[in-house]
């Protein structure tokens, strides 16, 4: 062996390198090992050792991954939509047909779509593996909470995408949809109990001030409507969903791992 | 807080004072115990009710107070623009309103279907307005008979302008299984 040190070697051992990756050079021991995927922030939401059955497909279908893995294709593909898409009553239709036609590349609209179809599908399927091994029981029951929350959160993100393009189905869909508010206990206006809310003749829960109202930003579908879903659709639950996605793979690790098969 | 602690001072020994106390109210520097959770519960307070105050404008700020919605009251122009026994969809598409002619008078049927809220359709063959939704099915008059609709289309104000004309005010509501389409601006007397 030759005493002088390789290109690569030399990298690895500089001041660059070292300070982005701590623990000095190529990691050799078990113990090095671990402490690489510690020092990351993206890899220490992940064990360090997986058991082998927890790559078993059989077990696990790699459902959780896989709605991860589409969560990521959709905040790409639609980053890139909100290049083109005006959320206006007046553009938001014809710039769909502009990204479906016009636009290269525009399968990157059918992407979004067809993804979104998927990461509900593979949620749910998710959710059904989970139950059906028995995963949900203590000490992962806490985790079977927060897996429910973002089941609800992706159903909502596909709530308030679905009626961007602003088609007839869009339209209607979120007209059923938001109707159904109006039921709601005490906070809807047609709801059980907001009757209640009341001083006389004045009640508080109307038309112009329930949670629908707050929902479409208005008495009817319209601008304010498009606007808001448009910003809960690309901010506001994108924003919350990662935040218990991050709790979600990191309690994985702190329960003890992925459950053992029986 | 320096009530309290004069009111401590003066149970103790109201002539003279302990000098533990006189060298607690000496030293200002110092911070007692006491002051400390004072301070603390007056930090809380504050934190609290900033935090609440800040939340309530968040709540606020979702319910605007002016709205760019379409005008709710319009003129349809002369009762005798109306046939009888005819439903009119010239409205239909700007202002969501069927107006309806009998013999007696006209009203003004809202478009939305009380089951869900989409748009049916009048089938002049059937007499009848049918939703493509669900399937639900009215009579001319607005009752409901067929399909998952609970209760009958609602009627809108209906009234005569000073020159003659009708305007149709959307903002009030007349439902017929709460009694209301009895009530006079439900219904056009001609």
């Amino acid at each position: 062996m030759s005493e002088k040190k390789g290109l690569l070697q030399r990298l690895a051992e500089g001041q660059i390198w070292t300070s982005i990756f701590r623990g000095g050079g190529t990691p050799k021991s078990r113990r090095q090992r671990m402490m690489v995927v510690l020092n990351s922030v993206f890899l220490h939401l992940h064990p360090v050792r997986l058991p082998k059955h927890a790559v078993k497909l059989k077990f696990t279908w790699c459902m959780g991954g896989l709605s991860f893995f589409i969560f990521l294709i959709l905040t790409i593909s639609g980053i890139l939509l909100m290049f083109y898409y005006r959320p206006t009553i007046e553009y938001a239709y014809t710039d769909i047909i502009d990204l479906a036609e016009q636009v290269p590349f525009g399968i990157m609209r059918e992407i979004h779509r067809w993804g979104a179809h998927a990461m509900v599908i593979t949620v749910w399927l998710h959710m059904f593996r989970v139950f059906m091994t028995g995963s949900y029981k203590p000490p992962r029951e806490f985790n079977w909470a927060i897996g429910v929350i973002l089941l609800l959160l992706t159903l909502l993100l596909s709530f308030t995408g679905y009626l961007l393009p602003w088609d007839q189905l869009a339209i209607w869909a979120i007209a059923v949809g938001s109707n159904m508010a109006r039921a709601t206990p005490f906070l809807g206006s047609e709801g059980p109990g907001a009757a209640l809310l009341a001083i006389g003749d004045i009640n508080f829960v109307t038309v112009a001030s329930d949670v629908r109202f707050a929902l479409i930003g208005g008495r009817f579908l319209g601008e304010a409507t498009l606007l808001r879903f448009y910003v809960l659709h690309c901010i506001g639950l994108p924003f919350i969903i990662m935040i218990f996605m991050a709790v979600h793979f990191w309690r994985i690790r702190k329960d003890g791992g992925i459950s053992t098969p029986v | 807080m320096p009530d309290k602690t004069d009111k401590k001072t003066a149970t103790l020994s109201p002539s003279a004072p302990p000098p533990a106390a006189l060298d607690n109210a000496d030293s200002n520097s110092e911070v007692t115990r006491r002051s400390f959770f004072s301070w603390l519960s007056i930090g809380w307070i504050a934190f609290v009710a900033a935090t609440g105050g800040f939340f309530t404008m968040m709540l606020r700020f979702f319910f605007p107070n002016v709205l760019f919605e379409p005008v709710q009251t319009f003129r349809a122009g002369f009762p005798d623009d109306y046939q009888a026994g005819q439903v009119d969809l010239r409205w239909k598409a700007k202002f969501g309103t069927w107006i309806v002619r009998n013999d007696e008078g006209i009203y003004a049927l809202s478009t939305v279907c009380t089951h869900l809220g989409c748009t049916p359709n009048w089938l002049n063959a059937e007499q009848k307005f049918k939703c493509p939704c669900h399937g639900s099915g009215f009579r001319k008059t607005g009752i409901n008979f067929e399909g998952p609709a609970p209760r009958p289309l609602e009627r809108f104000r209906i009234i005569l302008a000073d020159d003659g004309q009708i305007v149709i005010d959307k903002t009030k509501k007349y439902q017929q299984e709460k009694g209301q389409w009895s009530d006079p601006e439900a219904f056009l007397k001609v």
